[in-house]
């Protein structure tokens, strides 16, 4: 695709100026190649990281019980049932604060609110929340959850942190979808006699359920492999039970993060092995998402 | 401007038909219900700002700002103890160096090829390849990073088990789609016109993208890369994994260094009661964390607005 301009060879180029086009062109071919080349290192160090992580953790990942058994102290036994426990209901418990939260704001935001400074600021303000470290929420759940609210370090104070943490990016991709839905489709509800609220409820949070869906995956997938929120709040890193809410909790991220930092060999393939089974647990909530958002595509 | 209508649009239909009471009152409940929703978000950040300094504050009762700002030395766990805040800050900014001499060169490639080379069907499958990098969990570079690229490099240079080099080499990796991505957007707002005129003056493609369409996309560029350094900075288990927790002043990337986010996990694993003042440490910490990602987001959000080059 040379779109660069040719010159003519029976124009001889003057000797102050000549154009070097061939020079230039290969010039050009080198820095695409460096580009794609660029482009390349993060995916082949993903392809790495994939490999490597397969190799050290699948025969350990493979042994029975890893799934469905408590830890033990040698490397070689016991499982991680805890932190799938975990991690599952500190799932579902943020997909129960957010959804409702993110989408009622993107809706205002969207649907409702006035163009005024007071706007402005809620704007600004979920901007920059998004921004915010993960280890930050972690401060602000430790002290509104554990000590103001008095949960201590329990699975619901490990839930909702995650959910604020978790909030900015599903209003932000709730917004986009609700701003895609064309205004005919409100125009001709009003012109029925529908209220505002039916208008929405019936016709354009349906028609944005795709897009919202994409952002609460997107979200999600973050919320369950967070650690650094999590240690803060007081996640312990080694379990024995399958956590309640209001009971010391982990998670697979912080099972991880135990099983790397203990000394003996064997834990590595552990902590590889439990990788294996977080990466697994973001994949099925994704394929689940991309089911439900093809089911729901209006055409 | 759209809303505007909207209204318009509801009122008049308000106007045109008898008031129904109970639809009314409905609509004014879902109205304030939304508005909670939203407002939850000025809650969180409120709560963040009050809960950080109120502990910070407490942390400064006990050690002076020139103890924290002054001093050289990271001890707080030591019997002798100091809180010199500048070995924690070395740690991150030498760990985000490294990062970003990754993330700029991979991310910047990433987003040209993607934009100017890559025909449309090749780009579709390419750019979320990239943005994978950023979906895998922060746990999982740190591995990496300890049982894999520092074995790898310990057989061509010296480096201590725990380094900074591993950590900020996979901590570039995984921000690479962060500055790619921002950049990606900006560059292909720059206009075809642009591109075209460059080649009527006789121009090649690499010219092209080196003289016209990076310099237009300039202030985006910049913009997706300071919001990376924001990321590097707030980054956590990466560094504590792979860095290790040796506070102190180097720019040796072979050390061992310990970062402000490494010192925090650090310490909330062990269970300090509040008030006392390794608590306060934490927060004291945390909010000096805070202020600069705060700082560097609405740097990066101001470039990006201020220099916008108009299109019309």
């Amino acid at each position: 695709m040379a779109t660069s301009y040719q010159r003519d060879d029976q124009l001889d180029s003057t000797a102050e100026f000549t154009d070097n086009i061939e020079r230039r062109e290969i010039l050009g071919k080198v820095f695409e190649l460096l580009f794609l080349f660029g482009l390349l290192i993060g995916l082949f160090v993903l392809a790495l990281l994939l490999f490597d992580i397969l190799k050290d953790g699948l025969g350990r990942f493979l042994t029975p019980g890893f799934l469905t058994e408590t830890p033990s102290r040698f490397p070689d036994e016991g499982g991680i049932r805890p932190a799938i426990i975990s991690s599952i209901i500190l799932g579902i418990v943020v997909i129960a604060v957010t959804v409702p939260i993110g989408v009622g704001a993107a809706l205002y935001l969207e649907e409702y609110a006035p163009r005024n400074w007071w706007t402005a600021i809620i704007e600004i303000n979920i901007s920059n929340l998004a921004g915010v470290p993960s280890i930050v929420y972690g401060l602000l759940g430790l002290g509104v959850f554990n000590y103001l609210l008095g949960f201590g370090p329990a699975l619901i104070s490990g839930a909702l942190t995650l959910s604020l943490l978790s909030l900015p990016v599903i209003i932000v991709t709730a917004r986009e979808a609700i701003r895609a839905v064309p205004n005919s489709l409100r125009y001709a509800s009003y012109g029925l006699g529908a209220t505002k609220w039916k208008t929405i409820s019936s016709h354009v949070v349906p028609y944005a359920v795709p897009g919202i869906l994409t952002g609460v995956i997107i979200s999600i997938s973050r919320a369950i492999g967070d650690a650094a929120s999590l240690l803060v709040v007081g996640a312990v890193g080694f379990l024995t039970f399958n956590p309640g809410l209001f009971q010391r909790f982990m998670a697979l991220p912080i099972q991880i993060y135990s099983y790397i930092t203990r000394p003996e060999p064997g834990f590595a393939n552990a902590a590889a092995a439990t990788i294996i089974a977080l990466l697994l647990l973001i994949l099925v909530l994704n394929g689940v998402a991309i089911y439900i958002r093809q089911r729901f595509i209006i055409r | 401007m759209q809303n505007i209508n909207r209204d318009d649009l509801y009122q008049r239909r308000e106007q045109s038909l008898e008031k129904n009471a109970s639809e009314d009152i409905l609509e004014k409940i879902i109205g304030v219900v939304l508005f909670a929703c939203a407002l939850v978000s000025v809650i969180t950040t409120f709560g963040i700002v009050v809960i950080i300094f109120q502990e910070t504050w407490g942390f400064f009762q006990e050690v002076s700002f020139a103890q924290f700002f002054l001093d050289t030395k990271w001890t707080p766990l030591f019997a002798d103890r100091h809180f010199g805040v500048w070995p924690l800050i070395n740690g991150t900014l030498l760990t985000t160096a490294i990062a970003m001499a990754v993330a700029i060169p991979l991310g910047l490639s990433s987003a040209i090829y993607l934009s100017e080379y890559a025909q449309p069907k090749v780009a579709a499958i390419l750019r979320p390849a990239v943005e994978l990098l950023a979906g895998i969990p922060t746990v999982v570079y740190g591995y990496f990073a300890l049982l894999f690229v520092t074995p790898l490099l310990r057989n061509i240079i010296p480096l201590e088990l725990f380094n900074a080099l591993s950590a900020g080499l996979m901590m570039g990796v995984m921000i690479t789609p962060t500055v790619g991505s921002i950049s990606l957007d900006a560059i292909h707002a720059v206009p075809r016109s642009l591109r075209e005129g460059a080649y009527a003056l006789g121009i090649t493609k690499l010219e092209a993208i080196f003289r016209v369409v990076l310099p237009s996309a300039l202030s985006g560029i910049i913009a997706s890369i300071i919001l990376g350094v924001s990321r590097a900075v707030g980054e956590t288990m990466t560094v504590v994994i792979a860095a290790g927790q040796q506070p102190r002043i180097t720019i040796n990337f072979a050390e061992s260094v310990e970062t402000m986010t490494a010192y925090m996990a650090q310490i909330s694993g062990g269970d300090s009661p509040r008030g006392s003042l390794n608590f306060q440490t934490l927060y004291a910490v945390g909010a000096l964390l805070f202020l600069i990602t705060l700082a560097l987001n609405i740097f990066s959000y101001w470039v990006a607005n201020r220099f916008k080059e108009k299109y019309d």
